[in-house]
């Protein structure tokens, strides 16, 4: 079976006074119908990652592959006016904080409806107005209805992330890139919003990339998950047996949580090793 | 002897209709040397009451004193030199045209201290950059070094208390492993009194030995660290909280 997305070798960088500053360096993954995540500190080109597949690097920013496919649709080559097609409809992204990704001048209804109507044309506004009901009722938004007329500064931040999966969702794409979706949130609302997320991921049978910095979170909603560090990725298992990571970067970063259960005097600090930097990527297919 | 003592605080901002309480009625007390959590989730008037303390908030009612001493309208220097804060953000809580030199000069000369240069390396030993890290302006610096001046920022009138809100969360956990250690230490080193406020359930539970539940303004619980870990949480509030905290740390 074809992949949905099939990366070889992906490299992002960025030509900066002091040189060139690789921030992806050489990644391979593959994606099926499953969930995978993607863990690393700030720094570690995991959103890079996410931002190449939709091809949203700007210039002087440059993005090479040997192979960067989704399904037969070759992304490296298509033209602009191709990927403005793919964006949103096929592949999709929730950024990380509601309050800069959603138009402070438009209601929440006008949004979701551009959001369906710029990929089908064909829906008249009235269908389109239904079907936005529908959505946010899915994302477990209370009174849909009124909450179609408000505007973003009047919904709280779970609700305004939920709003941005409902928008991102209803035109049904088979890939959601989800970059740290959650951590403008609390701890509270965290759950509800990725229960409600993983739940339409897998009834819609979509393919998932959860980027996030949060190890635990992410063994908790996907399936695999990559680590990676310095734009390479250095482990690659299963998100169950996440506790039996042998890479000291993953093992450090579980270690340096403080949990609540298990206290410890002191927290583990991580010892970076110069040679996981150089060690090669490791390749995440399924 | 109480090192900080709240009784009966109301915080309110906005008049008319559009009045509403931050804080209602709050009563605490932390004890000198003692380390006290604050949590709850956004809104719930955790940092208000922070701010309120410090004197940023000049909205309130109720009695507040530091050390024995009752807090009036306004702040004395000395309550600068008793009590100190460090912030959320450490990328915004810098001023980006300062060198760490000029920030850390800035508050030993407020409060009258002489020898400053020394203080200032050993201050930087302190927080475990080094006096290498002195000319430095914050672009320079990553945030886990960010928040480290923060902190070296806060320590330098020699204060008994630190506030301390959200100082981590805006850091990658490995960081944050780093923070927190060094806020043990420091505690330890100085013998300081923590009033610390997070969302994070983990962290205030490494850090604190008693903890209040806010929730809507009030104080629903306390507890002490045993009796949470325990999960022997008497309120609903407390109990959802740890339970979120606790899935999503677990399996």
């Amino acid at each position: 079976m074809t992949p949905l997305l099939d990366v070889q070798n992906l490299s992002v960088k960025f030509p900066t006074r002091g040189g060139i500053a690789e921030v992806v360096r050489g990644i391979s993954f593959t994606l099926g119908k499953e969930r995978l995540g993607i863990v690393g500190e700030s720094g570690s080109g995991k959103s890079m990652t996410g931002r190449a597949i939709l091809r949203l690097i700007r210039k002087p920013g440059q993005v090479t592959a040997d192979r960067m496919r989704m399904g037969e649709v070759d992304l490296l080559a298509a033209s602009e006016k191709q990927m403005r097609a793919i964006r949103g409809s096929h592949i999709s992204m929730i950024m990380q904080d509601p309050k800069f990704s959603l138009n402070p001048v438009m209601s929440v209804g006008q949004q979701i409806v551009e959001a369906l109507r710029a990929h089908d044309r064909r829906t008249s506004k009235v269908a389109a107005q239904t079907r936005a009901i529908e959505m946010l009722d899915a994302v477990a938004i209370r009174d849909p209805e009124r909450v179609m007329t408000l505007y973003p500064h009047e919904v709280s931040g779970g609700m305004g992330q939920r709003i941005m999966i409902a928008m991102m969702l209803i035109p049904d794409p088979e890939i959601l890139i989800a970059d740290e979706p959650t951590s403008a949130l609390d701890v509270s609302v965290q759950l509800q919003v990725l229960e409600i997320m993983d739940k339409l991921v897998r009834e819609r049978g979509m393919g998932l990339i959860f980027i996030s910095h949060d190890l635990n979170l992410v063994a908790n909603f996907c399936d695999r998950v990559a680590v990676m560090y310095a734009g390479r990725i250095v482990e690659v298992c299963e998100a169950g047996r996440l506790h039996e990571a042998v890479h000291p970067y993953t093992v450090g970063l579980l270690n340096s949580v403080p949990n609540l259960q298990n206290p410890r005097p002191r927290l583990e600090v991580l010892k970076r090793d110069p040679a996981w930097r150089d060690a090669p990527s490791v390749v995440a297919s399924s | 002897m109480s090192a900080l003592t709240i009784e009966g605080l109301n915080v309110w901002f906005g008049e008319g209709r559009e009045h509403v309480f931050a804080v209602r009625d709050l009563s605490l007390d932390v004890e000198e040397g003692a380390s006290y959590g604050l949590v709850g989730e956004s809104g719930s008037g955790k940092s208000t009451v922070l701010r309120a303390i410090t004197g940023l908030v000049p909205t309130w009612r109720g009695s507040m004193s530091v050390m024995g001493e009752a807090l009036g309208v306004g702040r004395t220097p000395a309550f600068y030199k008793t009590v100190q804060m460090v912030f959320q953000d450490p990328y915004a809580s810098l001023h980006p045209r300062h060198t760490v030199d000029q920030v850390l000069s800035e508050v030993l000369k407020l409060h009258g201290f002489r020898d400053i240069d020394a203080r200032i390396d050993q201050l930087l030993v302190d927080v475990g950059l080094g006096p290498g890290y002195r000319f430095r302006y914050p672009h320079q610096l990553s945030g886990g070094q960010r928040q480290r001046v923060a902190i070296a920022r806060a320590l330098a009138p020699d204060p008994r208390i630190l506030l301390l809100d959200e100082p981590t969360s805006a850091l990658d956990v490995s960081v944050q492993a780093e923070i927190l250690n060094l806020l043990t230490d420091l505690r330890a080193r100085h013998g300081l009194t923590y009033l610390m406020v997070s969302h994070d359930l983990g962290v205030v539970g490494h850090i604190c030995e008693r903890i209040a539940v806010m929730q809507s303004g009030e104080i629903v619980e306390t507890l002490g660290v045993e009796e949470m870990r325990r999960l022997e949480a008497k309120h609903p509030y407390t109990q959802h909280l740890l339970d979120s905290s606790l899935r999503s740390a677990r399996g």
